[in-house]
């Protein structure tokens, strides 16, 4: 378990305000002009040395993503930073608590992410549904122009750099990175064809950065204590402290951080009290938002809970948001509102996404009651490949993902459905003998 | 996209102007996007346009003569802004009752019970994509909401109404029959997303 000492979000429940004054005496803002003194190399440098790699999903090492912005920037092309905290993965709510309870982190962040990639400003581009947390982060920026820590001369550096909290209106598909810039540009949030890349034409045809919340909320504190120390928890290429947010059937759900790496079972005894009714109970576990594949119990007990581990398990940590289901779980209907999710999400430009995820949903439905041919389980995979890798963002690959999970781990299952509605085998649902 | 769909809808008698606070504050807001790029001010005005509709008519809603109204001020064609309303589903292209429970049914609430809650609305008469006759209430079945940990949750107009049971969801919508503001947050005593019963971190701040 994570020493207390080591944690970077110390007021994450809120026992304290989220106010400037409460945020200086956590730390925060102290002495930012120092941080920002070794130039914006040697901040890049720090972040990269941490190994601290994206938060918001893809895992891409953030200091080298930084390092892609121009080294002198073009005045009539000013670079940009852009916050996603468009949090809208089935499963994840790390951000809102950053955001309503430690604001100031995540200013600070900006600052000092922003003063490193050259840019002149950062746009938080926060959920439309977090009305009361962009109230609070409206409140905290205020607090920080008003004194003196971001604007002209940000904290006396001599640097000058603006934030802007821009709120998004019920849109999954704005958390891709370039539906997010067309969000912001004021259009339908429709994700961009890369290349080019939002390093070189991103907002407003401006270089930019797009990170997630909290890859720059932990910035300041790394620069702090140093990349070693960040460096020294987890495991190799999988460093640093996470926000694990445990949703489902465990006996306490919470938002808790936690070191990456750590065992899902220490996960789950020592924070949420186990697993309902017992690890014997226990049937499967999303372990990081509904874009990935699910993992059968004996898989996931003792496994690091880490980008790297959890893709040994073909699955992935994305945003580490872990949905835990116990044996009362209907797991094909679970997963089938997932599917009405992504159909309900799908920006409805690529036609393998707007059709396809239409498409699975009505199947998924179907197995749900076992209304269906035994092969439509291998045409809906089939099917699954065919979206996955053929529309312009990840949301269709998202869309195909928990279903091949599904179907990997949980065939027999749907198998049993089909066969007890046509009546082929007259044996009762299983029972565990307890 | 939004379960509610749009039109046919009530007739607005426009036309529309802001308040004089809310002139102010568009002006603010247009004020913060670089020079030439006002339509990033659309979404704000949207939503800021939606908010006074509620205030002068009880419905948070964007009538066309709104649309259009925003469309001029940050000088787009009205299509363009009738893309970005029908797009994102916090625009309502409808009339909404004064209060608009929004319960969301994506998997990590439904894994808690959502469907309790569903059932609650329904057994107090709200029906899902409608408005209740008296105009009080809109039922919608929303997309995950963000908060997880403390699920099943609705959202109602501004404010979130976590870790509900079917006794708690009816009690909220009675208490908003007659007229009263229930606590927000967690319907359980919990501190935002803190594990029940008290912190397994950080207990010297709690």
């Amino acid at each position: 378990m994570l020493a207390d000492k080591d944690r970077i979000f110390t007021n994450l429940y809120g026992f304290q305000p989220w106010n400037l004054e409460a945020a200086r005496k956590r730390g925060d803002w102290e002495d930012t002009k120092s941080l920002l003194a070794g130039g914006p190399d040697a901040i890049i440098d720090a972040i990269k040395a941490s190994g601290l790699r994206g938060r918001g999903g893809a895992g891409f090492p953030t200091g080298m993503k930084w390092s892609f912005m121009p080294k002198t920037p073009n005045p009539a092309r000013p670079s940009y930073l852009v916050i996603n905290a468009d949090e809208s993965e089935p499963g994840s709510c790390k951000d809102r608590e950053i955001i309503r309870h430690d604001p100031h982190k995540l200013i600070e962040g900006a600052l000092v992410a922003g003063f490193a990639m050259r840019a002149t400003a950062a746009y938080i581009y926060i959920r439309g549904e977090y009305i009361r947390e962009a109230e609070t982060l409206f409140a905290a920026v205020r607090e920080a122009y008003a004194a003196g820590l971001i604007g002209k001369n940000a904290c006396g550096s001599g640097y000058d750099f603006d934030v802007v909290v821009h709120r998004g209106a019920g849109a999954y598909i704005c958390g891709e990175e370039t539906a997010m810039l067309e969000s912001l540009e004021g259009k339908k949030g429709q994700p961009r064809l890369k290349p080019p890349f939002p390093a070189g034409a991103g907002l407003y045809g401006n270089p930019t950065t797009v990170n997630n919340v909290e890859s720059i909320a932990v910035a300041p504190t790394i620069l702090r204590r140093g990349p070693a120390w960040f460096a020294a928890i987890g495991r190799p290429k999988n460093e640093g402290t996470k926000l694990f947010q445990i949703s489902g059937h465990v006996n306490k759900p919470c938002v808790v951080e936690e070191a990456m790496g750590l065992p899902f079972r220490e996960l789950i005894d020592t924070h949420c009290g186990g697993i309902r009714g017992g690890w014997d109970n226990l049937l499967a576990v999303i372990p990081g938002g509904s874009s990935v594949p699910l993992v059968p119990a004996d898989q996931i007990a003792d496994a690091p809970m880490d980008f790297d581990g959890l893709k040994d398990l073909k699955s992935g940590l994305g945003t580490a948001a872990v949905i835990v289901m116990d044996k009362s779980t209907d797991i094909v209907r679970a997963i089938a509102r997932l599917s009405y999710f992504y159909k309900h999400e799908s920006c409805g430009q690529c036609t393998p996404c707007r059709e396809g995820t239409g498409w699975m949903w009505r199947v998924m439905e179907r197995l749900v009651t076992g209304d269906a041919e035994p092969h439509e389980i291998d045409l809906l995979l089939e099917v699954t490949t065919e979206i996955e890798g053929h529309t312009i963002c990840a949301l269709g690959d998202a869309a195909a993902w928990p279903i091949q999970g599904l179907i990997r781990h949980f065939r027999p299952e749907i198998e049993g459905r089909i066969a007890r509605r046509k009546g082929f085998i007259q044996v009762p649902e299983m029972i565990a003998a307890e | 996209m939004a379960d509610i769909a749009p039109g046919p809808v009530a007739p607005f008698e426009g036309p529309f102007g802001w308040t004089p606070d809310n002139a102010a504050e568009a002006d603010r807001i247009i004020a913060l996007y670089p020079e030439g790029r006002q339509a990033s001010a659309v979404m704000p005005l949207l939503w800021l346009a939606q908010g006074q509709m509620a205030d002068a008519t009880g419905s948070a809603w964007l009538p066309v003569p709104v649309i259009e109204f925003v469309a001029n001020q940050v000088g787009m064609p009205y299509i363009r802004v009738y893309e970005v309303a029908s797009f994102y589903t916090m625009y309502n292209l409808a009339p909404v009752g004064r209060y608009h429970v929004q319960v969301c049914g994506t998997t990590p609430c439904q894994l808690r019970g959502s469907d309790d809650i569903m059932r609650a609305c329904k057994d107090k008469g709200l029906k899902k994509g409608a408005n209740t006759p008296d105009g009080l209430f809109t039922l919608s079945e929303v997309e995950c909401l963000g908060a997880c940990a403390n699920a099943p949750m609705v959202q109602i107009n501004a404010d979130n109404y976590e870790d509900l049971t079917y006794e708690t969801m009816t009690a909220i919508i009675d208490a908003l029959a007659r007229g009263e503001t229930p606590a927000a947050g967690s319907q359980i005593g919990r501190t935002a997303s803190c594990p029940e019963g008290g912190p397994t971190t950080l207990v010297e701040f709690a």
